[in-house]
C-alpha cells in the first residue's frame, strides 16, 4: 500500500480538483446540530468534526425511494437515473465496513443493478474520527478498514496521511502530484501510532460479538422479546439509520398524464406492522417481539452463519436514534448478562420519565 | 461539482418479459386459470424451471405478485398458473381478458428436487389452492411415468363448487397407473360421487405404503399441514421426505427486499419447497 502526506490547507483544492463531473457528498451539520450527508456546492458547508450521520451512506447508492422503471403496456423502461458519478468524502471506517458487507450482500445469488451502477460509479474517500459513549466498532472488528476505500486521510495534526485503497485512488492523486509528499518520516509514523493507541483507548463500551450468534439461539424463548416487544413503538427508526439493513417495498402508480406506470423502491423496516403480511390479511409476525427478533436475528446471527461477520458494524446510529433505548447495545448487554428485570428496570426508570 | 448521468448496460433481473394470456376461465368463483406465453418465442422455449418453482408476475399500474407455476417443464412453451382474487394485484390479473399483455419474470426458488425422487413412491397431497404448486409435479410425475414408483394422490377441498382442477382430476382417476383419491369437506350438492371428510380421511385408503421408499408432497391451508403431517409421521415417513411449500410475502423473488425472511432464511432463495425436517428447525415456526 502507498502513503502520502497531505498538508491540511491543500485538502480542499484537491477535492475541487477531482470532482469535476461528479457529485461530491460530505458531511455537513444541520441547524440542530446533528450531521448528515449531502451534496457539496461551497466547500465551507464540510463539517469533519462529526461521530455519525442521521441517515447511514446507504442513501447515496440506492435513495430512500427511486425510480426503478417507467412503464406503458408494451414496454418497461429501466431508470438508472439515481446512476450519476459521485464521490463520497469523510466516511469513517464503520461506514465503509458497511459498504462491503452491502458489495457483497448485493452480488449474492442475483445481481442488484441498482445497487452495483451506483457503487461502480462511486468513489469512496475515507476519513479518521474519535469514538463516542455509542461508539462500538472496535467491539465488532470494523475501528480499522484496510480495503473498500479509493482514498483514506488519517488526520494529524497539521497534516494527512492518505492511504491509496485502489488504483482509481492512484490516478485520482496524480491529479495534483505536487499536493502529496512522498516522504513519511519516522516522526510522522511515531505521531500516527500515539494518535492509534490513544484512541483504542478511548472507548468506553463493548459488546462481545462473538458470543452472540450462540446466545441469540438460547435465548430465543426467553421472556426478554415479549419485554423488549411491549416497549418497542415499531416506528422503524433502528432499519432506517442502519448501514446494513436493505429491505425495500414496491410500488406501481400510474400516472395518466404520461399514460405510464412508474415503479418505485422505497426503504422498508422489519420493524413495522405491514411488512410480513400476506394475502387475506394473515400476518407472520403480529407481535413485535417477534419482529424485533428478525431485526437481531439478521444483526446478531445470521448474517455471521452466512458471510462469518455479523451484519452490525457498530456505528452506534439506533444506539442514538431508538426512543426507547432498545438498540444493538441493550439487546447485546440483556442476552449476554444482564437479567431481564435489570433491563427492565432500567427502561422504567430512563424511559418512561 | 455535478454528478453526470451513466448509461446502464448491465442485466437487470427485476425487468418482467412480456406474456400474452393465451386463455382463462375460471376454476372456481375466485380461482381463475391462467395460459400464458412469453411473447418473445425464443424466449418463451429456452424458459426452463423446475415443478415448484414460481415467477413473479405483474399487471401494469397495481403491482407484481409471485405465483406458483401449475404447468409441468415436460410441456414446455405455454405456462399455467392459478391464481385467487385477494388483493389489488389479483384482481386486476382476473381483470384481463384472453390476448392481454402481463409482466412474468422467474423462474425462482428451490423446486421439487425430482431427480432424487426417482425410484421412490410418491404421495402428493393437496388442499385448496395448494393444488397449483402440486399440479406441476403431479403432471410431471405422470409424463414420466417410468421414473417413479407408485403415484398417489389425495385431493381435498371444501365443498365439490370449491375443488380446483376438479374435471381434470376426475378424467385421471381412469388411468391405472395413478391411484388418485378425492374428498369435500361437506357435500351440498349431494351428488358428490367420492369420499366425503377433511382429506386426512383418505389415508386408509391407501394401503400398503413403503414409508422408507415413500416421499410426501403436501401444500394446503396452514390448518392443513398440521393434520397431514401428523398423520404421515404416524405413518413412519422419514421428516426429511416429507416436503412442504411455505408461503411468505415477497416482493422481489431474487433475495434482495428481505420480505420472505425466516430466521436466516430467504423462501425466495432457499424455498419455497422445504423438507419438514428443515421446517422444524425454523424457530420463527416453532
Ligand atoms: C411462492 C409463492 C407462491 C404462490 N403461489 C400462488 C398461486 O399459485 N396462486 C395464488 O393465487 N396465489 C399464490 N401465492 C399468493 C399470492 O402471491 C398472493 O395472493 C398475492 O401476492 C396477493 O397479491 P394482491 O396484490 O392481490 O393482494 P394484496 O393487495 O397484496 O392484499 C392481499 C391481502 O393481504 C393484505 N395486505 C397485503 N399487503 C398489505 C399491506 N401493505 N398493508 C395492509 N394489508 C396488506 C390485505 O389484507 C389484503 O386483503 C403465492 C405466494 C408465494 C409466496
Ligand atoms: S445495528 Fe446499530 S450499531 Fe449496528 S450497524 Fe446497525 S445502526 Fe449501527
Ligand atoms: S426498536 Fe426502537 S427504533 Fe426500532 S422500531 Fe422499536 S421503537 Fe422504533
Ligand atoms: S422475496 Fe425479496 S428477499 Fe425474498
Amino acid at each position: 500500500m502507498r502513503i502520502f502526506k497531505l498538508k491540511k490547507e491543500y485538502l480542499f483544492p484537491f477535492l475541487e480538483s477531482i470532482s469535476e463531473g461528479a457529485d461530491l457528498w460530505a458531511p455537513t451539520k444541520k441547524p440542530e446540530g446533528k450531521h448528515s450527508f449531502q451534496i457539496i456546492k461551497d466547500f465551507s458547508q464540510i463539517d469533519l468534526d462529526y461521530t455519525r450521520t442521521i441517515l447511514p451512506p446507504r442513501k447515496i447508492f440506492l435513495p430512500p425511494s427511486f425510480n426503478m422503471f417507467k412503464a406503458t403496456e408494451k414496454k418497461y423502461e429501466a431508470d438508472f437515473s439515481h446512476v450519476t458519478e459521485k464521490i463520497i468524502f469523510g466516511l469513517h471506517p464503520c461506514d465503509i465496513h458497511a459498504i462491503l458487507i452491502m458489495d457483497q450482500f448485493y452480488k449474492h445469488h442475483y445481481n442488484d443493478p441498482y445497487y452495483i451502477e451506483a457503487r461502480n460509479n462511486t468513489l469512496i474517500l475515507g476519513h479518521s474520527c474519535w469514538p463516542d459513549e455509542h461508539c462500538l466498532c472496535k467491539s465488532a472488528g470494523t475501528d480499522i478498514i484496510e480495503e473498500g476505500y479509493d482514498l483514506f486521510f488519517s488526520e494529524l495534526e497539521k497534516e494527512y496521511l492518505v492511504w491509496i485503497g485502489s488504483s482509481k485512488g492512484d490516478d485520482l492523486i496524480r491529479r495534483k502530484p505536487d499536493f502529496f509528499d512522498e516522504n513519511i518520516t519516522d516522526k510522522d509514523i511515531q505521531k500516527y501510532i500515539e494518535w492509534r493507541e490513544e484512541k483504542d483507548k478511548a472507548f468506553s463500551v463493548s459488546i462481545d460479538f462473538k458470543n452472540m450468534p450462540d446466545l441469540m439461539e438460547l435465548k430465543y424463548q426467553d421472556p426478554l422479546w415479549e419485554k423488549l416487544g411491549q416497549a418497542c413503538l415499531a416506528c422503524g427508526s433502528c432499519s432506517n439509520v442502519c448501514p446494513t439493513c436493505n429491505c425495500y417495498n414496491i410500488n406501481d402508480k400510474p400516472f395518466l398524464t404520461e399514460n405510464a406506470s412508474h415503479i418505485s423502491r422505497c426503504w422498508d423496516a422489519c420493524t413495522l406492522e405491514s411488512y410480513s403480511e400476506v394475502a387475506g390479511g394473515e400476518n407472520f409476525r403480529e407481535a413485535r417481539s417477534l419482529r424485533l427478533k428478525l431485526y437481531y436475528t439478521h444483526k446478531l446471527q445470521a448474517y455471521i452463519s452466512k458471510y462469518g461477520k455479523p451484519a452490525c458494524v457498530g456505528c452506534g446510529r439506533c444506539i442514538e436514534t431508538c426512543p426507547v433505548d432498545i438498540n444493538i447495545k441493550t439487546v447485546a448487554q440483556s442476552l449476554d448478562n444482564e437479567t431481564v428485570d435489570a433491563f427492565w428496570d432500567r427502561f422504567a426508570k430512563e424511559v418512561t420519565k | 461539482m455535478n454528478g453526470e448521468t451513466k448509461n446502464i448496460i448491465q442485466e437487470n433481473p427485476f425487468m418482467p418479459e412480456p406474456a400474452r394470456i393465451v386463455r382463462t376461465y375460471h376454476l372456481t368463483d375466485d380461482v381463475k386459470f391462467f395460459q400464458v406465453r412469453i411473447t418473445d418465442m425464443d424466449k418463451a422455449l429456452s424458459f426452463k424451471y423446475d415443478t415448484g418453482q414460481f415467477a413473479m408476475i405483474s399487471v401494469l399500474g397495481a403491482g407484481e405478485a409471485p405465483f406458483s407455476i401449475s404447468s409441468t417443464p415436460s410441456r414446455p412453451g405455454l405456462l399455467e398458473f392459478c391464481i385467487r382474487k385477494t388483493g389489488i394485484v389479483t384482481d386486476s390479473i382476473f381483470r384481463l381478458k384472453e390476448n392481454s399483455l402481463i409482466g412474468l419474470r422467474g423462474p425462482y426458488g428451490k423446486g421439487f428436487p425430482t431427480e432424487k425422487m426417482e425410484g421412490k413412491d410418491i404421495i402428493i397431497i393437496m388442499g385448496g389452492l395448494g393444488a397449483a404448486p402440486l399440479r406441476s409435479v403431479l403432471l410431471y410425475c405422470l409424463d414420466n411415468r417410468n421414473l417413479f414408483n407408485r403415484v398417489i394422490l389425495l385431493h381435498g377441498a371444501k365443498r365439490p363448487s370449491e375443488m380446483i382442477f376438479r374435471e381434470e382430476f376426475f378424467a385421471l382417476k381412469e388411468r391405472d397407473d395413478l391411484e388418485c383419491y378425492m374428498s369435500v369437506d361437506e357435500d351440498d350438492t349431494g351428488q358428490w360421487p367420492e369420499n366425503v371428510g377433511v382429506v386426512t380421511t383418505l389415508f386408509p385408503k391407501v394401503k400398503d405404503l413403503d414409508a422408507e421408499n415413500t416421499v410426501a408432497l403436501v401444500c394446503g391451508p396452514p390448518i392443513m399441514y398440521k393434520f397431514v403431517i401428523n398423520e404421515l409421521i404416524k405413518l413412519d415417513i422419514p421428516k426429511d421426505q416429507i416436503l412442504m411449500t411455505l408461503e411468505r410475502r415477497m416482493k422481489c423473488g431474487v433475495g434482495k427486499c428481505g420480505h420472505c425472511a425466516i430466521d436466516y432464511i430467504y423462501t425466495c432463495l432457499d424455498g419455497p419447497v422445504f423438507t419438514y425436517w428443515d421446517v422444524l428447525h425454523m424457530r420463527e415456526l416453532i
